[in-house]
């Protein structure tokens, strides 16, 4: 039986499948469909220092293979999150991880000091690429200098494993990465949602009512596995992939990339199964091929 | 309430007026869980590159001693149009039971049921439920010709029928909430479901005359089940996820301007 653990920044994981953050909201969404422990980690929704309301509906738009959303960041705010959710989710066997986004830095900051003093999350993913707040969030992934920034600060306060998610909607996703890593991440991840548009002909309307919103789904898998590559290739730290995942054979296509560990994100609406499915897939996979763990397949392209 | 995901199988699926409708009646092999009226199902459409999410359609009604689910669906696009071609046999890949429920009223009193077009679908299933409980109601349905009042004889069973056509072609000419019986009647409890502008119509009605009234929504989804925070409605609350906290809500709970 092939072994299927993973390890990222010291830290362990049973498996590479994790959930993506706003796909999956606590988990406990999908604890009807599924059995939580059989995953490596489930990130938990964008979680802001203070509450936000999100953007106005409509928030959606159906697209050829994907979706377009516009939810804004919408959650309680991350005292909220700590006096209520944490004690629902916090004995999971998973890893439980917070995504953490924030307007300023200093929101950022105060953020993830408070996510540090918790016990059973040993990770969170900073998240300087969400495309649909007017402050921060995309502003900060998408220059080198504010990533560079924001990376630095939350360093500073945040002592276990910090992941960053980077936004594709820049030239070059390796500049910002290099300087990610510079600034102490433990690791990447990517990619955040692809900035798109839908207009309603009939009504000649946006269809969202922030115009413009972020892209997932598998319509944006080959553009997030060549930037996979190019990342993992560019890097020391581990990346891990996302974009459009749909099947356990998407997951290895990631990985053989060079993505240490993956995230099924938009395909849980899909199939609320998919990522344990993906989990069983990879075994099979590697138990087929000879391997006899999956961190051998790791960018191990013939 | 459990969630479940399954495989259910096509007994029938009839057409109506045209094309333009299908009742799908799908069996299952285990007994049915326990579903509520104004509840839901999330629909995977198979094989369409333009229908890449499931479809949220309300449950029409449970036939108990069959073990059948009726889905009522009005064809306009892709995935609908697949759904009309199904045959017996067919298999439909099903996450349910979905949402919340029409608040079931604690005593008897006068209960309206007002359904325009399509979103008469969920009426018939809440009538049925309110008939076991004993209590007597009457439906009111609006459509925009006699061929768009789907299921009559079904919803006889349950209730009186109003009817209303905006060409007259069957019931009173106009909107429901121009039906006479409004106009001659006080009711304790309206439940309505149907466009937004006839939900924001009859609304504005239940709010002149105090009563009591629930609107079910039909918001745009992508989960179904609270993750994705997609098909949020504003309400006195915030906004709020129609898939969980929806699609029943009270109107006292609804910021719409009318």
């Amino acid at each position: 039986m092939a072994d299927l653990n993973i390890e990222i920044g010291g830290l362990n994981f049973k498996n590479p499948v994790l959930t993506a953050s706003g796909t999956f909201g606590y988990g406990s969404e999908y604890s009807d469909f599924i059995d939580l422990s059989r995953l490596g980690g489930v990130i938990v929704k964008g979680t802001t220092l203070r509450p936000r309301e999100g953007n106005n509906y409509p928030r959606m738009a159906e697209t050829p293979a994907g979706m377009l959303n516009a939810v804004g960041l919408q959650n309680k705010g991350v005292d909220y999150f700590i006096s209520e959710i944490y004690p629902e989710i916090k004995d999971i066997d998973t890893r439980m991880i917070v995504n953490v986004s924030g307007s300023t830095i200093e929101e950022y900051v105060a953020c993830a000091g408070k996510i540090n003093e918790l016990e059973k999350i040993q990770a969170i993913e900073l998240n300087i690429s969400c495309p649909n707040v007017k402050e921060g969030g995309m502003a900060f992934g998408t220059n080198c200098g504010s990533a560079s920034e924001v990376v630095r600060a939350v360093r500073k306060v945040y002592r276990k494993l910090l992941i960053v998610k980077l936004s594709p909607n820049v030239t070059d996703i390796t500049e910002i990465a290099k300087v990610v890593e510079a600034e102490g991440a433990d690791s990447i991840s990517l990619i955040n949602t692809l900035l798109g548009m839908a207009i309603d002909a009939e009504k000649r309307q946006p269809v969202l009512s922030t115009i413009t919103g972020g892209l997932s789904g598998p319509c944006i898998k080959p553009v997030a596995l060549r930037m996979v590559w190019q990342t993992a290739k560019a890097v020391k730290i581990p990346v891990i992939g996302l974009g459009g995942i749909s099947d356990w054979k998407d997951a290895i296509e990631f990985i053989l990339a060079g993505a240490t560990a993956v995230q099924i994100g938009t395909y849980n609406f899909i199939d609320p199964t998919v990522s344990t499915k993906i989990v069983d897939g990879i075994e099979d996979y590697l138990n087929r091929h000879g391997f006899n763990s999956v961190r051998e397949l790791i960018g191990n392209m013939q | 309430m459990k969630k479940y995901i399954a495989n259910w199988t096509v007994k029938e699926n009839i057409l109506f007026n045209g094309n333009e409708y299908c009742l799908l009646k799908l069996g299952l092999e285990e007994k049915i869980p326990e579903i509520l009226p104004g509840q839901f199902v999330q629909v995977l459409i198979e094989d369409s590159s333009t229908t890449f999410l499931r479809r949220p359609i309300s449950v029409h009604f449970v036939d108990k001693e069959k073990n059948e689910l009726w889905l009522l669906v009005q064809v306009i696009g892709n995935g609908t149009r697949k759904l009309s071609k199904l045959k017996k046999g067919n298999h439909l890949n099903l996450i349910y039971p979905l949402g919340n429920s029409f608040t079931l009223p604690g005593k008897s009193g006068k209960f309206l049921l007002i359904g325009g077009g399509i979103g008469t679908a969920p009426l018939l299933y809440l009538g049925a439920c309110l008939r076991e409980l004993g209590y007597k109601h009457e439906f009111l349905l609006g459509a925009k010709t006699e061929k768009d009042i789907l299921q009559i004889n079904e919803f006889g069973r349950f209730g009186k029928v109003y009817i209303t056509t905006e060409d007259g072609s069957a019931g009173e000419k106009g909107y429901v909430t121009n039906h006479s019986i409004l106009q001659s009647a006080d009711f304790d409890f309206i439940y309505t479901c149907g466009p937004k502008p006839m939900m924001a119509a009859v609304t504005r009605y239940a709010r002149e005359k105090g009563i009591a009234c629930e609107v079910s929504l039909e918001n745009t989804m992508a989960c179904g089940i609270g993750a994705c925070l997609c098909c949020v409605e504003k309400t006195v609350r915030g906004n709020v996820c129609v898939c969980t906290e929806g699609p029943v809500m009270n109107i006292n709970q609804l910021t719409w301007q009318i």
